[in-house]
């Protein structure tokens, strides 16, 4: 079905900070997140991991690590199947189920320093770790590539010979073997005559590291496969169903013979929408007719999973002198890793999607190198190509001299705008959030010597997809509330909220679980800040599903026709006041004389997603001497849509800010000339700590998203798309020069301050 | 099953003969150590904790001298107000060694010992004129915190040896020290580059005598006379400041690392020596 | 050489358990004892995910070995709440939805406690800095230093 058409416009519940369901457990330690879990009979699984970035194996021996007393089983790359190539939907993207098959383990050739090689199950992790290093592996070394000029040279070394690069429909003109996996352009307009009518042009080129999603739990999971039989997975993941998918997929298999029980997720951010251990246990738990247990160190996690794509993005805005943006020019190129799929796609359509620009010329580069393969990671593509938008304009509002919010409110788009790739926006917050940002009190508060001010604004599409909800009515009154989403930043507080406004029960009566693959229909990722949004109108759905037979049932009891009976704050009312009104609770203690246990159950595929816009502006403090800069006060302004539980809501807005902080000024992967990660730690991967930040403030903007029953829109990723531009406008606007390359780490920022 | 034996002695002279067993090591706070293991740095045969040592653990402080225990923690360096005000900047280094939770496990004697050339503590060490108490198999002896170290990771230990304490004089009257490094954040990173000043300021505010040591940009940290020389004689003005600044830089010989550029420790060493120098100086309570 | 065999408390509770010399109080916990609350991130005392409390002292039990316990007072997260109900910080740390995902939260209260113990009236900047060595990457720890201070201020009104 589609979305549910009522809409109420009074709230009971829905706007509360209620606590969570979920809440003691995680404050106690019982919530059992992915590392936590164990079977009897239980070996651990452990990988062997190529130390070299790019080259073909040649030979690989395990008979000494199988010999090893305590070792159960080792796999190689010989023990999967081949996978032929397979573009399979995983909801907000497609993968190429090869690619995912073979990064998971390599077969002939290794693409990066970490890639997979070999696995071993034992009785203990340290009997693991000791057979790992019995296995012989002989490489041949090929040249690395480990940028974007080496891998689009003429006489670049190829990672995959058979690759050509495509474009939405089909090869590119002359096609021949290249490390550029796809061209996209996206263009609107008369790109020359644009510039031809600007009375001001800007250009520049900027640069994003690869940075890592940074969540603090390590990938981990519990493997029982029977042989002959069915196999389970527990595991942390942004969707048991995605990963039922991808995990079958790259081993062959049928969905049905596989259980997914996602465990609580300790942080993802779209790096948990990627499988890396799974099919590796599934072949270790067959072999050795064990269940298997894979947990990744810190340092695996860095050199192997996640990390999200640098970017060089070249960009060049014409304006009027008014301010009116009259063209856009843009080349934007992203590294994808070891494998094709770097978020380039998202980059070229979001990066003047908040603009009205008549002309416009974007094409989008996605280029392989010895990395690991790029994982979506919050919004992806769209904080690079905001960093390189947003200090353009800012760079545009300097030298036209017209305030840089005055500037972004001339030329932002509105309901009934046409974003740049195509459908015209229904309401949007985005001039409400920048008006925000112009009347907040210190935006116009002067600043000390050192001291500069930035602002940028950020759009993220969000996305509706599939999902279903069911909502049980437990005798005594209480609910169950399951659903499909696996509850990565407190959607469960979300999910019992919208019952408790549909049924008129207090949300503390109610209970929100995360069901596995076989205990709830399917659902979309916990990702595309969706989950609110589209799970959050199945829910709404499937409790207005559960109040209809609550009525049936009162009218049954009350033998009066179902139309007469309302349902009023958690009580059918009978319309004619015949009856004393009953409560959910008294239905329910009768609900097997009235036919039986009460529930609603809903599915849907969510329609008409409401886009995320969200305005910030901060003051930094740039110490001349050292290169440092220090965030002195933070502002995030979002149209939210509604905010169906405020704090949580914050949380997002706040978070994803100090994740762009960390972006903006240290992190980023630092590689050897061997093309080995030399920072694989939180040590020296440098993500922002409590005494790194100060406060975020926060504004919410609530304009009802029209097609959600209560105004709902996603809220998760459009918070980290403007720091990096917010950061480096405040501290270039600091040193008079234009900040082009972050992390704008201190020993950068002296150079650059220093350079004369 | 491991083969790593685990002794925790309550006596030097036990510890001292374990630790002189082939593949012994000592452990302190092991914030080093553990790391050290997990990673297969170190594969040791025997592991001697000198915590029930009690003498290691003593700070005592009398006429002539400040004497403290190698096993000493920076959370209880911190908490000691007497040796703070002795020597804040010793104190200041030692605190800003990692996380609380780090503080609750770190050494003095742990820091010095690990031998990296960025320890916080050693240039305060150095820069206070500290003393290694070294007792071993065959018997004690004194030697400069600066010449125990060799190199990054090397000291001059013989198998056996163990630093139990550093003993660092009295501070004179208008004498005073002071710490300071630079992070990319404000915690939890290891020093890019740190530098300690220890001065004695007369009673007109004028320097008679300065310590300037330097850490981090040189294999280990690095006494600079040349720094000190351009303080002495002068009330720490900026162009006094400045010629330490510039003679700390010159006597670095920084490497390029993940944790910053050549150049960039080159020129923050002498921005800190500037720094430190004034807070040093501020401390005595004479400076003009 | 064996095992070496330990006896300790662990939340107030004696525990003996065998362990190798080399291996971490956080997997004598974790792997032995089956106290999986204390969660690993990092394994190299940077993340303060495994944040226990030794005889009342911060520490990461990653950064200790499991055979030092020997004759030490322990606290996990297992032990901080009580048959009366949550200790006021894991109160006040859902009130103030400082959690997302949840897994740095077991860390983040007993370092909070800790904190609490040591000083019943932080500022906001030694808060921040007493937990600088508990990573959080949801929250950008905004929640979290205010549900600090306000359960400081509460338990200092009550006492």
């Amino acid at each position: 079905m589609n979305n549910p058409v009522d809409k109420p416009t009074e709230f009971k519940y829905v706007g509360t900070r209620s606590i969570r369901p979920d809440g003691v457990d995680k404050v106690t330690g019982r919530a059992r997140f992915g590392a936590d879990y164990s079977l009897p009979n239980m070996v651990h699984g452990a990988v062997l991991r190529s130390p070299i970035a790019h080259g073909r194996i040649v030979a690989i021996n395990t008979d000494k690590a199988a010999a090893l007393p305590g070792v159960v089983s080792v796999v190689t790359g010989a023990d999967f199947p081949d996978i032929p190539r397979q573009m399979v939907p995983t909801g907000e993207q497609q993968v190429d189920i090869r690619d995912v098959a073979e990064n998971i383990m390599a077969r002939n050739k290794v693409f990066y320093h970490g890639h997979p090689v070999a696995a071993v199950a034992a009785t203990s992790l340290k009997i693991a770790q000791q057979a790992l290093a019995l296995i012989d592996v002989e490489y041949e070394p090929l040249p690395l590539v480990m940028d974007l000029d080496t891998a689009q040279a003429d006489d670049a070394p190829l990672l995959h010979p058979d690759q050509v690069t495509m474009t939405m429909a089909g090869p590119v003109e002359d096609a021949r073997p290249s490390n550029v996996a796809m061209y996209m352009p996206l263009a609107k307009g008369d790109i020359e005559q644009g510039f031809a009518d600007a009375d001001l042009i800007v250009e520049n080129c900027f640069e994003t590291a690869t940075v890592h999603q940074g969540y603090i739990e390590p990938h981990a999971t519990l493997v029982d496969a029977q042989v002959g039989g069915r196999t389970r997975v527990w595991t942390c993941t942004q969707g048991g169903f995605l990963f039922r998918t991808l995990i079958a997929g790259a081993l062959g298999e049928p969905v049905s013979q596989l259980q997914v029980i996602p465990t609580e997720i300790g942080g993802g951010f779209g790096g948990k929408l990627s499988i890396y251990l799974e099919p590796i246990g599934v072949i270790l738990s067959r072999s050795c007719s064990r269940p298997v247990k894979m947990v990744m160190t810190r340092e695996e996690v860095l050199r192997a999973t996640g990390p999200a794509s640098a970017s060089r993005i070249w960009v060049k805005l014409g304006a009027k002198k008014d301010g009116t943006l009259v063209a856009a020019q843009a080349k934007l190129e992203f590294e994808a890793g070891g494998f094709k799929g770097s978020p380039m796609v998202p980059a070229v359509m979001t990066m003047v999607a908040s603009y009205n620009i008549d002309n416009v010329l974007l094409e989008g580069y996605d280029v392989v190198v010895n990395k690991p393969k790029a994982s979506a990671y919050r919004a992806p593509g769209a904080p690079q190509a905001a960093f390189a938008a947003e200090s353009m304009i800012d760079e545009l509002a300097l030298k036209l001299k017209i305030d840089p919010v005055d500037l972004r409110l001339k030329n932002a788009v509105d309901e009934g705008d046409f974003a740049v790739y195509g459908p015209p926006f229904a309401a949007v917050g985005l001039k409400k959030s920048l008006q925000a940002v112009k009347e907040h009190p210190w935006y116009a508060e002067p600043l000390a010597d050192n001291q500069g001010r930035g602002v940028a604004l950020g759009f993220w599409f969000n996305v509706g997809m599939q999902s279903s909800a069911t909502v049980r009515l437990n005798e005594d009154g209480a609910v169950t509330v399951v659903t499909g989403s696996p509850d990565i930043g407190g959607s469960r507080a979300s999910m019992a909220l919208f019952a408790a406004e549909e049924l008129g029960v207090p949300p503390d009566r109610i209970q929100a679980i995360v069901g596995d693959t076989e205990s709830i229909g399917y659902c979309d990722t916990t990702g595309g800040s969706r989950t609110t949004y589209a799970t959050g109108m199945a829910v709404v759905e499937a409790a207005r599903n559960a109040v209809t037979e609550l009525r049936r049932r009162a009218a049954l009891t009350w033998e009066v026709p179902v139309e007469q009976v309302d349902w009023i704050d958690g009580n059918a009312v009978d319309q004619s006041g015949g009856h004393e009104p009953l409560s959910l609770a008294q239905l329910t203690a009768n609900a097997g004389p009235t036919g039986g246990p009460i529930e609603g159950t809903a599915t849907l595929n969510a329609q008409g997603v409401g886009p995320g816009f969200g305005v910030q502006l901060c003051d930094v403090e740039v110490d001349p001497e050292t290169g440092s800069s220090k965030i002195l006060r933070y502002l995030v302004v979002q149209d939210v849509g509604k905010a169906v539980h405020p704090a949580y809501v914050e949380g997002q807005l706040q978070g994803g800010v100090v994740q762009g902080i960390g972006l903006a000024l240290n992190e980023e992967y630092l590689y050897t000339d061997r093309g080995e990660l030399d920072n694989a730690g939180f040590l020296d991967y440098r993500i922002p700590v409590a005494s790194d930040v100060p406060m975020i403030e926060t504004r919410m903007i609530e304009v009802p998203h029209p097609a959600h029953p209560y105004g709902v829109r996603g809220v998760g990723e459009t918070p980290i798309v403007p720091p990096m531009a917010t950061i480096a406008n405040a501290i270039s606007h600091a040193i008079g020069k234009r900040i082009t390359r972050v992390p704008v780490s201190p020993p950068r920022l002296l150079a650059l301050i220093d350079d004369q | 099953m491991d083969d790593c034996d685990y002794y925790a002695p309550t006596d030097l002279a036990d510890a001292v003969k374990h630790l002189s067993q082939s593949g012994a090591r000592a452990l302190a706070g092991g914030t080093d150590l553990l790391l050290q293991i997990r990673s297969g740095l170190q594969r040791p045969a025997a592991i001697v904790d000198l915590k029930n040592i009690a003498d290691l653990g003593q700070v005592q402080i009398d006429a002539a001298r400040v004497r403290v225990g190698s096993t000493v923690s920076g959370a209880e360096l911190t908490a000691n107000a007497a040796l703070t005000a002795c020597y804040p900047g010793v104190v200041e280094a030692a605190g800003l060694i990692g996380s609380t939770q780090v503080q609750g496990r770190a050494t003095i004697g742990g820091n010095l010992c690990n031998g990296s050339p960025a320890a916080d503590s050693v240039p305060a060490l150095i820069a206070a004129g500290g003393v290694c108490d070294i007792s071993g198999v065959n018997g004690e002896r004194q030697i400069p915190v600066a010449e125990l170290l060799i190199g990054p990771g090397q000291l001059d230990l013989q198998p056996g040896e163990i630093v139990a304490a550093i003993v660092l004089p009295r501070p004179a009257p208008g004498q005073a020290d002071a710490y300071c490094r630079f992070i990319p954040r404000t915690e939890m990173d290891i020093a890019v580059a740190g530098v300690a000043v220890n001065l004695t300021l007369d009673d007109q505010g004028v320097c008679r005598q300065a310590r300037v040591v330097i850490g981090g940009v040189a294999p280990t940290a690095l006494l600079v006379p040349q720094a000190g020389d351009a303080l002495v004689g002068t009330k720490l003005d900026a162009t006094a400041l400045a010629a330490a600044g510039a003679a700390a830089s010159a006597a670095a010989k920084p490497i390029s690392d993940k944790r910053g550029t050549a150049e960039f420790r080159r020129k923050i060493v002498g921005v800190l020596t500037r720094r430190v120098a004034r807070i040093a100086a501020d401390r005595t309570g004479r400076a003009g | 050489m064996a095992r070496n065999q330990v006896t300790t408390t662990i939340n107030g509770e004696q525990a003996e358990y065998l362990c190798d010399t080399t291996q971490s109080l956080l997997s004598v916990l974790r792997d032995e004892l089956g106290l999986t609350g204390t969660k690993e991130g990092c394994g190299t005392g940077d993340c303060g995910a495994c944040s226990v409390t030794v005889d009342g002292r911060l520490v990461c039990a990653c950064l200790m070995l499991g055979v030092e316990a020997e004759g030490k007072q322990i606290e996990t997260i297992e032990g901080v709440a009580s048959s009366d109900g949550l200790h006021p910080l894991q109160q006040k740390l859902l009130e103030h939805a400082a959690l997302q995902c949840g897994v740095c939260t077991p860390g983040i209260v007993i370092a909070g406690k800790a904190l609490l113990a040591e000083n019943p009236d932080p500022t906001e900047e030694q808060v921040r800095y007493w937990l600088a060595g508990n990573l959080c990457r949801c929250t950008g720890y905004d929640k979290i230093i205010r549900a600090l201070l306000d359960c400081a201020a509460e338990m200092r009104e009550v006492q």
